[in-house]
């Protein structure tokens, strides 16, 4: 006896993909940008703990002295970006999707026992519908992310003509610091996203592609699949 | 999440959706691949000075048609206290403000009305005119800002009191350093914004060499690129004048 599990939604795959090399790209090139003024850094007291970022790191992505370059891939892709996340969260309001991924009363006590599982030190997951507690959190703050990294960006673009939203960040400075962090926590996403993907295993990276999961009678007994 | 058990027939029919499925995903993939490649190979916009390509260029123009749409002289840049502006202001960029080249005493403004029709003026002409002080946060296009204390003319004052109003009525101005080296181009909405001086006080002090003496321009309404260090000639047209830095990749408007 074989399973089907519909998983997601045809709009929300294309949406997931096409966002991915969006996001890098508006990655690298904010990169390309942020090395023309590189003064950010992790300091306890006075010792540099990491500096943002390493010339090798630069070297390594062939990052300096391409400031035009960057802006003009930034200021260019910025558009898709902010359509691609803008039709996401229509879409998911619309469709209804957002019962399965906005934190409900649960989620916020049992995304710890989701984290313990995971680390391997609670061996039973909670039950859970199409995203556990952790997941529901998580990819609900990304969105928030995306939100809050589209209004520093303008904050830092328009200043003047946008100066309530600059404002509205804290000012310039601060737009700039909040606009980076944003994109650090992006890559830690990323990472962390890539990793569960793996742990998770083939069928549920499968219904990322074609929407379903399907499972066999025998695999049935484990349940767990988190990414 | 629907749920559905199915027996060997309709597996198999799952399974052949699921194939074809991961084909349009890597054909996708592979088109998103070649697009990109194609984008970047594209000819550069200036070839001969370095560039971007030419499609990021047409969106950076699109860029400036939404953001112009967004400008009001009404828009003003916040402005601080004197006593928060920096003692010294940064210095960063020298294209066009070679010393050894440069004749003080022989500097005169340069406005060109049209074709054979010429301007020339002193810095005491221009200090006869109404002094404003700007105190802004000067924001430099590579990422950093500072506070500081500029004074001069309103350019919009100063285009009434020469009569330029029928020259100020084009789409952009030209500003470029006596030695020709720098240049810019400015829209001129941005030039009439009421912040934008022709400024030759920092710090309530008269210009340093390296800051453009004798005049400069102070437009807080752009990145520092467009305040360009000692103004030589000033002429108006409806084409885009030449600007140094949108011929080495950046975007031409750069208004904030």
């Amino acid at each position: 006896m074989t399973k089907i599990i519909h998983k997601h939604k045809l709009p929300t795959r294309w949406m997931h993909w096409i966002n991915f090399p969006l996001l890098t790209i508006m990655i690298w090139s904010g990169i390309l940008i942020y090395w023309a003024n590189d003064v950010y850094s992790i300091k306890v007291g006075n010792t540099i703990i990491f500096k943002f970022f390493p010339e090798s790191f630069y070297k390594a992505l062939n990052i300096p002295y391409r400031l035009a370059d960057g802006m003009a891939f930034h200021f260019s892709f910025m558009w898709l970006f902010m359509i691609n996340g803008l039709l996401y969260v229509l879409y998911t309001g619309f469709s209804g999707e957002w019962r399965y991924l906005i934190p409900d009363k649960k989620s916020w006590k049992e995304a710890w026992l989701v984290v313990l599982h995971d680390l391997g030190i609670r061996k039973q997951a909670p039950p859970q519908l199409k995203y556990n507690a952790a997941q529901r959190i998580s990819y609900t703050i990304i969105i928030i992310m995306g939100f809050g990294s589209m209004i520093s960006g303008f904050a830092i673009y328009k200043p003047v003509q946008l100066q309530w939203v600059t404002m509205l960040c804290g000012g310039y400075e601060s737009a700039r610091i909040i606009h980076f962090i944003l994109t650090i926590l992006f890559v830690l996403f990323f990472l962390v996203h890539i990793i569960q993907v793996i742990k998770a295993g083939w069928n549920n990276f499968r219904a990322m592609v074609v929407g379903f999961e399907i499972k066999s009678e025998k695999i049935n007994k484990d349940e767990n699949n988190n990414s | 999440m629907k749920t559905i058990i199915v027996d060997e027939t309709t597996e198999k029919r799952f399974r052949r959706r699921s194939i074809i499925a991961f084909i349009i995903f890597f054909t996708c993939i592979g088109v998103a691949w070649m697009s990109w490649k194609w984008l970047y190979n594209q000819p550069l916009d200036n070839s001969i000075r370095g560039g971007i390509q030419k499609p990021l260029r047409k969106v950076l123009d699109m860029n400036m048609d939404v953001y112009s749409g967004l400008y009001s002289t009404q828009h003003l840049v916040k402005e601080y206290p004197k006593s928060m502006a920096a003692p010294k202001a940064r210095v960063n960029g020298n294209v066009g403000m070679d010393e050894d080249l440069f004749d003080t005493t022989s500097w005169k403004l340069t406005i060109i009305r049209a074709a054979g029709d010429t301007l020339l003026l002193t810095l005491n002409d221009l200090k006869k005119l109404h002094k404003i002080d700007v105190v802004h946060n000067f924001k430099c296009i590579e990422g950093w800002s500072q506070i500081t204390w500029w004074s001069g003319v309103r350019f919009s004052e100063f285009a009434e009191k020469y009569k330029l109003t029928k020259e100020c009525q084009m789409k952009f101005a030209s500003l470029v350093t006596p030695d020709e080296e720098y240049y810019v181009g400015i829209d001129m909405p941005s030039m009439m914004h009421p912040q934008t001086i022709l400024c030759f006080e920092l710090n309530g002090k008269p210009l340093p060499m390296d800051q453009g003496y004798p005049l400069r321009l102070i437009i807080p309404v752009k990145y520092g690129v467009k305040n360009i260090k000692r103004i030589g000639t000033i002429s108006f047209h409806n084409d885009r004048p030449a600007d140094y830095w949108a011929e080495r990749g950046y975007d031409y408007y750069t208004g904030l």
